[in-house]
């Protein structure tokens, strides 16, 4: 194995609020190969925002990270200078999040940010040339008419136009590593599709690794090559896609593909995990995931099961792993 | 001022180009922007306009009412009141920008600095906007130019050192709502600095509510401007300015029986102020679409 483009090691993330210290993500680890596709999955609130936005260093203040390592390329992110990282902010690393109506201001052309984009790695800023880019860069993500439309402010462009707009900031300076917040869940299903099959595009076309967050499965599906799926701010299963979907090896991730519709099989009935996931700030004692778990017993219940390697490139943090493996 | 970046705006679905259609609907604030051109203008060719030197004394017709040769009539040393007036819009006018831009480029930068970067130095430069805010400015301004001497720079500096607060405010207002929009962040997470979130970002963000809070500045330091040369701490004899002329012409007398004096630059400074106010409240409408009626 080549080393990982991205090293996560030990990363935790601590908010304080008035209702105490919330543990948004404990002790995650995680490796990027350089090319592949990484899909981060969980619930709303189970850290996987939190993980990704650690690695530029876009927290809040609030946000308390430590960790034992984020390297890209070997280097240390946590203590790079302001400067530095800024380099690697949109060059290396390109960055697209979820809701393209909130990530594109308002008041400035369509253009105009995605030049800004450009125009930050230039070693010389040469605004024409960033502009011509920037009409090259939205023709590449299928925005018809790029030379009219570059002109034009967001509210002029449809939620699936402005999200290719958005992929065609991260791609501007050709990355290496893109990190994609959910970048389908603020679209229409008929868009969700054409998107995704631009990312698909931008991956290929770019040789670039992704980290993809997403609580669909139907995404991770269609994209991923290697799963991790994070509930309560820890990682709980990690597998290749193939493997994961065929033979999940944690209850809760079980729990999610029950809960998902099939075209192949012929169920019913859909099977919702019941429960909700766990208050942060005063998570439950033992394995967080125990309150909604079929397979929990009393070990569950005080003992917190660490996540340990079952396989060639696959890691549960179940006791009982090995049942799941027999009865699937 | 504001009217250049009006005009230089792009014609077309902008927002810029949907306030100026909104600023058109105001009447009063379209006949001040016309009003305002035309002192501008009256400001700029003083000098053929009025056809005389405003410092010429010619004893031989002083205190001579408005005729064909003095349109406005001649003062206590028969210098032409036209003139005087005209070359007094200059100093008024200039005095009015130069202090509102003063005001508006601290205030902006001291604003978006505080919102940006918050702590202590958020609350450092808001303390020092109360400040500013709290002190009695004209009292201030009088104590200065006591101590300095009255000179035109003096009272500009004066005057636009202590209007920057409110416009510091609204962009520190402005900042901090920004700050957390996503955008932001996103601009961030392709390289953006602490400058570049400033200029491409804040300041144009912020730039419709500063506009308004600038022409506003600019009135009131054209009253506080004609305020302080009347009270003989701003423009020195024998330039005019409106406000010294007004203290030219206020003996009892003069007040009687020869009107035109005090009229002119009476009418001069309360049209001017009240047509830039106009202007601003026609701005404000305009880049707020809430706000209109």
């Amino acid at each position: 194995m080549t080393e990982p483009l991205l090293q996560i090691k030990g990363l935790s993330v601590d908010f304080r609020t008035d209702d105490g210290v919330v543990h948004a993500v404990t002790d995650v680890s995680l490796a990027v190969q350089p090319g592949e596709i990484v899909a981060i999955v969980g619930e709303s609130g189970s850290g996987k925002t939190v993980t990704a936005m650690s690695v530029l260093r876009l927290l809040p203040k609030a946000a308390e990270v430590s960790a034992d390592a984020i390297a890209f390329r070997g280097t240390d992110l946590r203590t790079l200078s302001a400067a530095r990282l800024r380099a690697i902010r949109g060059g290396p690393v390109g960055m697209i999040f979820q809701d393209p109506m909130t990530a594109l201001n308002p008041v400035m052309t369509i253009g105009g940010q995605v030049a800004e984009a450009v125009l930050l790695h230039q070693r010389r800023p040469d605004r024409k040339a960033a502009w011509r880019r920037a009409v090259e860069l939205l023709g590449l993500v299928g925005v018809p008419d790029p030379a009219e439309r570059v002109k034009q402010y967001p509210h002029e462009f449809s939620g699936g136009m402005r999200q290719r707009a958005m992929i065609a900031m991260a791609i501007a300076n050709d990355p290496d590593l893109i990190i994609a917040d959910e970048p389908t869940t603020a679209l229409d299903v008929t868009i969700q599709a054409q998107v995704l099959a631009l990312l698909r595009k931008a991956q290929a076309e770019t040789g670039a690794a992704t980290i993809l967050i997403t609580h669909d499965l139907g995404v991770v599906a269609e994209l991923a090559d290697r799963v991790v799926v994070m509930y309560a701010g820890r990682v709980v299963e990690s597998a290749g896609v193939r493997e994961l979907f065929a033979v999940p090896r944690h209850p809760y991730t079980k729990g999610l593909l029950a809960s998902l519709p099939r075209m192949d099989l012929d169920v019913d009935q859909l099977d919702p995990i019941p429960g909700n996931p766990p208050n942060m700030a005063a998570p439950p004692a033992g394995c967080p995931f125990h309150p909604r778990c079929p397979l929990a017993r009393d070990r569950c219940r005080t003992e917190l099961p660490p996540l340990l390697e079952i396989g060639v490139g696959r890691s549960s943090a179940c006791h009982f792993h090995d049942e799941l493996a027999v009865t699937a | 001022m504001t009217t250049t970046t009006l005009a230089a705006a792009p014609a077309g679905r902008s927002p810029t180009a949907a306030a100026l259609r909104r600023f058109r609907k105001h009447p009063a604030a379209v006949v001040s922007v016309l009003f305002i051109a035309l002192v501008v203008l009256a400001a700029i060719f003083a000098r053929p306009l009025s056809g005389h030197d405003p410092n010429a004394i010619d004893l031989l017709s002083a205190r001579t009412g408005p005729s064909g040769d003095h349109l406005l009539g001649t003062d206590s040393t028969g210098r032409d009141v036209l003139s005087r007036l005209l070359f007094a819009g200059r100093i008024s006018l200039g005095v009015g920008i130069a202090s509102a831009v003063i005001a508006v480029v601290v205030g902006t930068l001291l604003g978006s600095i505080a919102g940006l970067l918050g702590g202590w130095v958020d609350g450092l430069v808001m303390r020092l906007a109360d400040v500013f805010m709290s002190f009695p400015s004209l009292v201030v301004i009088v104590v200065v130019a006591g101590i300095l001497g009255p000179s035109v720079l003096t009272m500009v500096i004066a005057i636009g050192l202590f209007q920057w607060p409110v416009c510091g405010r609204i962009v520190r207002g402005v900042t901090l709502s920004l700050r957390e929009q996503e955008f932001v962040l996103a601009s961030r997470a392709t390289g953006a600095g602490p400058l570049w979130l400033m200029r491409k970002h804040i300041i144009p963000a912020a730039l419709p509510p500063v506009s308004v809070v600038a022409t506003l500045a600019v009135a009131q330091a054209i009253a506080l401007e004609a305020t302080l040369s009347f009270l003989g701490l701003g423009v020195q004899p024998p330039a005019s300015s409106w406000g010294n002329m007004l203290t030219d012409a206020q003996s009892l007398t003069v007040i009687r029986s020869e009107p035109w004096l005090w009229l002119s630059p009476g009418i001069a400074v309360a049209l001017t102020v009240l047509a830039v106010n106009f202007v601003g409240d026609g701005l404000r409408d305009a880049v707020d679409p809430r706000s209109a009626s």
